[in-house]
């Protein structure tokens, strides 16, 4: 693989796991938090009903995961792909 | 000791902290004055951008603002923290390899055009001054509402500290004052919170409480929420109110792109060593707000329970079923003093009551059966649902102090690194990039500091002149981030051909465009009375509100953008190159 195919490759695995995390990202805040929170208010987590829960407390929650894997997952690319720092 | 006393010596203490902070990390450099020798460490950077973020809005405002609106208040949590995940993604680990000082300076050189360095300038400079101006005010209400100390006094005393640590330790001093500001916040915030919660539902974590049942009882919190704000005429606490959920849903975007745009607060992630530690930092950041962001939903639940409970202990509609005047507890007493409160016996029966009489069946109802004359509580500030929750939970004055202490760092701390922003733009992007491009180090540092003092009078002065827009003004500068920045500086990394003419046209047709919908309903520059539409729901625009339209704006920004791309010349070899270097955090092999 030459140099650019290389960046190629990295720049598109890149674009994927941004693809993934950020449809996670939607679907938790605007679709369970917003579109979907009232059928989803059917259920509840202990006292919060699962829609509320989402708006005030869960999607806050993903939000810290998603950047956790992000962070990871790119450290991983990057050595994968030999552009890691140090 | 009295509260005043205490209050004196806890706010002292801080200050004297702060001071000593700065003496300590005072800035030789440029880059030190900058971006702090971009030697912080990952993890407290995570500490100083939770801090740096978390305004006097976050931790005044934000939970009263859900205590009075309910569910859809989430689109302020899930807005102010989700922009995180776009920043985090999408600009910040690219911006750090970039390696500059300023977001005006990545977009000057990345669309090779000091015009579009200017406009980034103008956005930056009009963001962050309107931005200010609530922190100013923040630091009056810690002073005047908490602490009943002379307003000026107390902004002035605030003002000469931010001087101190700002003008001599730039970012340095600003990033290790922000890491004490971030303790001494999070702790006022949540010591009242986890008594609250604990003597509301036994539980100590309030994100666990908000969804536990009640002490001794078998009733969910917030069931008997609902309950309780249904008898009395409102609307359901979990249900839609406040905004439809399409507002909803444009709020909480405007207010990410707008957060993953604040140019202050992405200047953070440029003072970590490598962009593995950019990426990493923002991922603290998020966990360091949002462990007051999941707390606030529970302090607002709370307090609005406290409330509606002291107000009515009894079942509604029965003549003792309300708290008699006389035997109001002190804490009403005492913000009736500062004119947070107001009340008036409309039905002169010498209770107290709190009702829905905007819902006409329900007062119209209450008048013929319970003889209520209409909701006496004539003024309700949002902002008690967090000042007075130390009194309500019944906690000794050190945490009132405490409360006003964490107030003043959450205020000053996001002044700090808004007047960094602004000065850096100054003297860094106008007379250093465009004015007089051969200033010495010595000089820029210098003009630096002149910038950051008079940005620290000018902030100052608008504090105590407040303009009569000011809280509103605040929402709306998220939503010129959005329609501005967030755009330019994503299409800067991800579009490799997007050119200078893109840019340019982009971020003018976008903040154009939003700050005329703002005005056509606010008024031209918020002049009282010279709006052309009133601004309520049926003359808004597909119903969209003003302080979401910044979405719009982005949208606006992307497609002028692309379509000016198509028509003009594509951007130089090396440019492409350097969006290349940019993308990856080495470049050459090892």
């Amino acid at each position: 693989m030459t140099l650019e195919e290389s960046r190629a490759a990295y720049w598109k695995a890149n674009l994927r796991l941004l693809a993934i995390l950020l449809t996670i990202w939607f679907v938790v805040s605007f679709g369970f938090g917003i579109l979907l929170s009232q059928p989803l208010n059917a259920f509840s987590l202990g006292g919060y009903p699962l829609g509320f829960w989402f708006a005030q407390q869960g999607s806050i929650y993903t939000f810290i995961v998603l950047i956790f894997v992000y962070a990871w997952r790119m450290n991983v690319l990057d050595r994968k792909f030999d552009v890691h720092e140090d | 000791m009295d509260l005043q006393t205490l209050s004196f010596l806890v706010v002292g203490a801080t200050f004297v902290l702060y001071i000593g902070i700065a003496i300590w990390a005072k800035a030789g450099s440029t880059s030190e004055f900058y971006v702090a020798g971009k030697g912080v460490n990952p993890i407290l950077n995570g500490m100083a951008t939770a801090a740096d973020w978390m305004s006097a809005a976050s931790f005044i405002s934000m939970a009263g603002l859900i205590a009075f609106l309910g569910f859809t208040g989430g689109a302020y949590l899930m807005g102010w923290t989700g922009g995180y995940v776009l920043m985090a993604l999408l600009l910040a680990p690219y911006l750090r390899k970039f390696g500059k000082f300023t977001v005006p300076e990545f977009i000057g050189d990345r669309f090779y055009s000091k015009t579009a360095r200017i406009v980034a300038v103008i956005s930056l400079l009009v963001i962050s001054i309107t931005y200010v101006i609530g922190q100013m005010r923040g630091v009056g209400i810690a002073f005047s509402n908490i602490l009943e100390m002379d307003l000026t006094v107390g902004l002035v005393s605030g003002m000469v500290v931010v001087f101190i640590y700002a003008v001599f330790g730039g970012m340095k001093g600003i990033t290790y004052t922000q890491i004490a500001q971030y303790v001494i916040m999070i702790f006022a915030y949540t010591v009242p919170a986890v008594f609250i919660s604990l003597t509301l539902t036994g539980h100590a974590f309030p994100q666990i409480g908000l969804g536990s049942t009640l002490v001794g009882e078998d009733t969910q919190l917030l069931q008997a929420l609902d309950q309780t704000l249904m008898d009395l005429g409102f609307a359901a606490y979990t249900s839609i109110t406040g905004m439809s959920l399409m507002n909803m849903f444009l709020l909480t975007l405007a207010l990410m792109i707008g957060t993953a745009g604040l140019p202050h607060v992405i200047i953070r992630f440029f003072t970590v060593p490598r962009v593995r530690d950019a990426r990493k930092s923002a991922g603290f950041a998020l966990v360091f707000i949002g462990i007051l962001y999941t707390t606030a939903p529970a302090v607002g639940a709370m307090a609005m329970y406290n409330f509606i409970n002291t107000v009515q202990p009894g079942p509604v509609g029965e003549p003792q079923g309300n708290v008699v005047i006389d035997e109001r507890p002190d804490w009403m007493v005492r913000w009736e003093q500062t004119g947070l409160l107001e009340f008036e016996d409309k039905n002169e029966d010498d209770r107290l009551q709190y009702y829905n009489d905007q819902n006409e069946e329900f007062a119209e109802m209450a008048r013929e059966d319970y003889g209520w004359e209409g909701n006496e509580f004539t003024k309700i500030d949002r902002d008690i649902m967090v000042l007075a929750n130390p009194q309500i939970a019944g906690l000794p004055n050190w945490v009132i102090a405490l409360v006003a202490a964490g107030g003043i760092a959450a205020a000053l701390s996001t002044a700090a690194g808004l007047l960094l922003a602004i000065s850096s733009s100054i003297s860094h992007d106008l007379m250093k990039g465009v004015i007089t491009p051969g200033i010495s180090e010595r000089a820029e540092l210098l003009s630096g500091r002149i910038a950051m003092a008079a940005a620290i009078l000018l902030a100052g002065y608008l504090g105590l002149n407040p303009p009569g827009f000011a809280a509103e003004v605040v929402a709306l500068a998220f939503g010129l981030a959005a329609a501005s920045l967030f755009p330019v500086l994503m299409m800067g990394i991800f579009v490799k051909k997007m050119n200078r003419e893109g840019a340019i046209a982009g971020m003018l047709v976008g903040l154009g465009a939003t700050l005329l919908y703002i005005f056509l309903f606010k008024g031209w520059f918020f002049l009282p009375g010279t709006n052309m539409f009133p601004d309520t729901a049926e003359y808004w625009l597909f119903g969209i509100n003003p302080t979401g339209f910044g979405v719009i704006g982005a949208i606006l920004n992307f497609i002028a953008a692309f379509l000016v791309m198509k028509v003009t010349k594509a951007p130089p070899e090396h440019i492409q190159h350097l969006v290349e270097d940019v993308r990856v955090p080495r470049v050459g092999t090892s």
